[in-house]
């Protein structure tokens, strides 16, 4: 049956591309395309004149070659000679071509321009809409700089024709995309926002699109847009679908159109008149009422218009989030949709669930649809509904479902799509730490991850899961535990071999008690995995190695000999060999005294903004994580450990120079290659921090954060939303010396800030503090450092305070923390044998020499803790002395400038009970009181 | 919109609409991607998908897929029924269209697509609006006859 080609069929061209189609191979089809240009290159260089027809002919059938994917390098300079014809369809493909093959031609830029201001000149009414074609689908700057001002005046003339209008406007819109500086504003704006009330439809169609974009820029300029379109909107709702004809599609009045208005008004908050307002709540309240109605038509093109309506008004009511009642009934509507047998309705609806989690008014209705969702994860057929979903579940997450939800995509992991396991993974990571209350469920969480989807455990997320269990000594026994029980398996991810050696070399020590992990075994099995693994892995293992010695002098020998070995020291990676050679000098050279100083645990990381949030929020781009996170931190401020704004500068100490970055560990300052900075050493945050108020005298929260310093040194005493003061201090006999950083939060800055000390009477005759004053403004996002240089002149009780004033914007700043330099920072430990000290003991029998306190545990009762907080309190931690193994023994002597205080101590942990029975024997009677107060505390 | 192509199963490409200033290279890898990846889905998956941070809202018709590529804010189902009008407009020009008119008459696939869509944003709604702009240009044409036989997109011929 012959098919009718209408309009100027050009038999040439069809005959060509029949030839091109029944060419049998590519090879074929080249060399009638060669033959054909040679073709029309001889007749376009030819001294014969071609008529109008044939080099529109000739002008087409390049047009197909180029279309075919071939280069055409000829012929558009008579492609600008067809657009002078006087002939429709000449100029029409002249124009078509220019429009699908124009580069940036000068030359014939300048010739097009002058055809198509012919054509705008020209009033005859197709020719400008072939011409407004041409600019709206070049768009080049040369183009706008020609017709920007031209197209307004087009545009809002009185006499346009409709279809003319309607291509000046997306014209002018296709313009203003690419060069808005050459729109410019002006007395025609104000009429193209009556273009809304035009009568003809098709024009407000494309008025619509150029006023939106325009009003996303210039919202001033076109506010009054927003009431007409209201009325236009409302006009479109409340028709008959057949009131609209021809703009009617599928019974569905105006589809195009109501989305476009919707959308103009997305570009606006909720109108502030409320008649208006009135309107467009019953407007979206019709369109939700109409989601419910029978269907007037079994054709998806009808269900699929109403609910491009329907979705746009959803997104609309996201976007004013301020009506609960149809926040609610969205959810409602979208809830049903989640389980519609239509595969896009259920990718719509977990899509725009997406948005509705993060308002508060809808985030409790989403949460009701769990179950649906965890199903959709579970069933879907399609991978990018089942993206979807786990975007919708990320969204949805709290802490009521957090474990609930992490369990779900970690199960859904072990299956999940190769492309997006690296997102799930990413998620996750942010989800178990975000939510975490038990920091053993987070530790639990990420060696889960790297057991199913190791491959997919980017740096960050491993790195990251360090830095928590540096920073919280609360996990550290029991990620140590959880590692080495992990690297048993016979086969495991290198990235948990990372994990485990660098938590191992930090934390080895609080498992080494039990024999089962003793430190020979803990290396063994380390070293069990060395050779299986890569240069940067091995070079992570060797710092592990170096940071044993430290901790266990018992292995130092093994260790110094692998260190030796040739593998190691004539290594054929540079980096290996360097850190073999220095390593074993070290253990060689360093006494252990200096070995334990260039080891010493590593101090908390300073937090920042989750480097795996970043992370995400680079691969999903910014819009759709960013605005999700910010209104989800603000309803849930008091989650621990969740990401907080950075003050911008970080410090240099934090940023690895090149030759110190050879954990590769990125951003982690490295331990191992040398002592830890002694200043600079970036905000100490401790993430467990409390927020509390800025208000003098004693900020809530202060006298625990005191508590927590009793056994350590370095970490963050105050943090609130403006300030964060870390501390960093180190003490030798009877002086010391204290590092305070004071980190501006905000980008604002703090204006007279000063931070002063002080020493009640008596602790003043105690207690000597030295300072200089700090600079008194604080730019915004920097930090400043104090120093405090403390001499114990005799023994102490009560701990000085240190107040900070400074202007923050308007108001004035008034805070005051306890400075944590208490009594035991004076302490220097004594190793003595089981006769020596129970004879001491006998010694300091007198009654006010001995106190006693019996108390509940406030912690769980871990052995491995307990001797690192006794350690941590400055006493020696004396084994094989109390006949009682489960009784653990100290010693040492306070030091004062005056005078030096033997002090010896006992403590007795009743399990059954969950009791603690402390006795502290010193030969003061002061300071055996002010320590077991102090110790006390920590258990 | 970003950009419109229509593709036959195959891949081979039929007709390409850029609405954003890309160079040709960046053109073809675009192409060549998008036609593997909207080719390797099943007949029964869902019409949109994430691809970079656009959203492609894709359907079939007989042997030709429409495939268009929309920004983040942007309705994919009104863009699914974009594609549904277009065809439909192409439909009513040729009378059961099919493959074989759009590669015979590509430059009126694309004087069609320019009345209905300009700049990425639709023009023009209205069925009967669109065909009379086209129409009134083959008005002063002659009328040929070529020879080719094929399958409609649209099962029910005529239907209007």
């Amino acid at each position: 049956m012959p098919a009718v080609s209408k309009g100027d069929g050009m038999r040439g061209l069809a005959v060509f591309i029949s030839d091109i189609r029944n060419c049998k191979s590519k090879e074929a089809e080249i060399k009638r395309i060669n033959k054909e240009l040679a073709n029309i290159r001889s007749k376009f260089k030819g001294d014969k004149a071609l008529d109008g027809y044939s080099k529109k002919k000739y002008v087409c059938k390049l047009l197909f070659i180029f279309l075919l994917g071939h280069d055409i390098d000829f012929g558009h300079m008579e492609a600008v000679n067809l657009l002078s014809s006087n002939r429709y369809t000449e100029k029409q493909i002249g124009y078509l071509f220019i429009s699908v093959l124009v580069n940036s031609n000068s030359e014939l830029i300048r010739l097009i321009n002058n055809a198509i201001k012919n054509d705008l000149a020209s009033r005859n009414p197709t020719f400008m809409g072939l011409a407004l074609h041409c600019i709206a689908n070049v768009g080049s700057r040369e183009m706008a700089e020609a017709f920007a001002g031209e197209i307004p005046k087009i545009l809002v003339a009185g006499d346009t024709m409709d279809s003319v209008k309607q291509s000046a406007a997306l014209c002018l819109l296709r313009l203003y995309r690419t060069s808005p500086d050459l729109v410019p504003m002006g007395d025609w704006t104000s009429r193209v926002v009556h273009l809304l009330n035009d009568q003809h439809l098709g024009v407000v169609t494309a008025a619509t699109s150029l006023i939106t974009t325009l009003a996303q820029k210039n919202p001033e300029e076109f506010k009054t847009s927003v009431s007409l379109a209201v009325s236009r909107l409302s006009r479109i709702v409340t028709s008959a679908s057949t009131d609209l004809q021809d703009y009617t599609y599928y019974f569905v009045p105006a589809p195009w159109l109501s989305v476009k208005l919707l959308r103009l008004l997305q570009c606006y908050p909720p109108p502030e008149d409320p008649a208006v307002r009135g309107r467009l709540t019953e407007c979206l309240e019709t369109i939700l009422n109409k989601a419910q109605e029978p269907p007037k038509s079994k054709k998806v093109q009808h269900s699929n218009a109403k609910n491009a309506v329907l979705f746009e008004a959803i997104s609309l009511i996201i976007h004013h989030d301020s009506e609960p009642n149809l926040l609610v009934r969205a959810c409602n509507q979208l809830g049903q949709f989640l389980q519609h047998r239509e595969t896009n309705l259920r990718y719509l609806a977990l899509e725009s669930m997406c948005t509705l989690a993060s308002s508060e008014f809808s985030h409790e209705a989403v949460k009701t649809h769990i179950e649906t969702v965890i199903n959709a994860l579970k069933t879907e057929r399609d991978v990018s509904v089942r993206q979807r979903a786990v975007d919708l579940l990320y969204a949805m997450c709290d802490r009521s479902n957090a474990q609930q939800i992490v369990a779900e995509m970690l199960s859904y992991l072990e299956t999940a799509d190769y492309s997006i396991r690296e997102e799930i993974v990413l998620k996750v990571a942010i989800l178990a730490e975000k939510y975490a209350v038990d920091y053993t469920w987070y530790v639990d969480t990420i060696l889960n991850l790297i057991r199913i989807a190791g491959d997919y455990v980017s740096e960050e997320v491993w790195y990251r899961v360090i830095q928590i269990v540096i920073n919280r000594d609360d996990v550290q026994g029991y990620a140590a535990k959880t590692v080495f029980e992990a690297l048993q398996a016979p086969a495991c991810h290198e990235n948990l071999v990372k994990v485990g050696g660098y938590i191992l070399g930090e934390f080895g020590n609080l498992i080494a008690g039990d024999p089962r992990s003793s430190p020979l075994i803990q290396f063994n099995l380390l070293h069990s995995k060395f050779h299986l693994c890569s240069v940067p892995t091995r070079a992570l293992l060797l710092s592990t190695y170096i940071k044993f010695v430290n901790l266990f002098p018992e292995v130092k020998a093994t260790i110094q000999d692998v260190l030796r070995s040739d593998s190691q020291l004539k290594n054929a990676d540079v980096e290996l060999q360097q850190r073999a050679v220095e390593y074993l000098r070290l253990s060689t050279v360093a006494s252990t005294d200096i070995l334990a100083t260039v080891l010493e645990e590593m101090p908390p990381f300073p937090e920042r903004e989750s480097s795996i949030l970043a992370k995400l929020k680079k691969k999903k781009g910014p819009s759709t994580v960013t605005d999700l996170e910010e209104t989800k931190r603000e309803r849930s401020i008091d989650v621990n450990g969740g990401p907080e704004p950075v003050p911008a500068s970080t410090s240099a100490a934090s940023t690895p120079s090149p030759s110190a970055d050879l954990l590769g560990l990125g951003a982690v300052p490295p331990a191992p290659t040398g002592p830890p900075p002694s200043s600079g050493g970036g905000l100490l945050v401790d993430v467990f921090s409390d927020s509390a108020s800025a208000v003098a005298p004693l900020a809530p929260g202060s006298e625990d954060n005191f508590a927590r310093f009793v056994c350590k040194n370095n970490g963050v005493l105050f943090e609130n939303q403006l300030l964060q003061i870390g501390l960093k201090s180190e003490f030798r006999q009877n002086l010391g010396r204290m590092f305070i950083f004071y980190g501006n939060k905000t980008s604002t800055q703090f204006l007279n800030f000063t931070p002063t000390l002080i020493c009640a009477d008596d602790l003043q005759t105690n207690l000597n503090l030295q300072t200089k004053p700090v600079d008194p403004t604080v730019d915004g996002g920097a930090q400043v450092q104090q120093v405090v240089n403390i001499e114990c002149i005799s023994d102490f009780t009560e701990a000085p305070v240190l107040n900070i004033q400074f202007r923050y914007g308007g108001t004035f700043q008034n805070v005051s923390v306890k400075l944590p330099i208490t009594l035991n920072k004076f302490f220097q430990p004594t190793e003595m044998a089981s006769q020596d000290f129970f004879q001491r003991w006998k010694q300091l029998s007198n009654p006010q020499q001995e106190v006693q306190n019996i108390f509940k545990a406030k912690h769980p009762m871990d052995t491995e803790i307990t001797k690192a907080k006794i350690i941590g309190f400055g006493s020696a931690l004396l084994e094989e002395v109390d006949p009682n193994p489960a009784n653990f023994v100290g010693a040492g002597i306070i030091h004062t400038k005056t005078t030096q205080i033997g002090c010896l101590l006992r403590l007795e942990p009743n399990l059954q009970a969950q009791m603690y029975r402390l006795t502290l024997r010193t030969s003061k009677d002061t300071v055996s009181q002010r320590l077991c107060e102090l110790l006390s505390e920590q258990f | 919109m970003q950009f419109m192509l229509l593709f036959s199963r195959q891949g081979k490409l039929r007709l390409q609409k850029w609405y954003v200033p890309l160079s040709d290279k960046e053109k073809k890898k675009i192409t060549r991607e998008l036609v593997q990846t909207v080719l390797a889905r099943k007949p029964k998956m869902c019409s949109f998908l994430e691809w970079r941070d656009l959203k492609i809202v894709y359907k079939r018709y007989a042997s030709l897929y429409f495939c268009c590529a929309i920004e983040d804010q942007d309705n994919e189902l009104i863009t699914l029924e974009i594609i549904h009008r277009y065809v439909e407009l192409l439909d009513k020009y040729f009378g059961s269209v099919c493959e074989l008119d759009i590669i015979f008459n590509f430059e009126k696939a694309y004087f069609i697509l320019d009345e209905f869509l300009l700049g990425g944003e639709v023009q023009e709604t209205s069925k009967k609006n669109v065909l009379k702009a086209i129409e009134q240009a083959d008005l002063l044409q002659e009328k040929t006859e070529t020879m080719y036989h094929s399958k409609s997109f649209i099962g029910y011929k005529k239907a209007y």
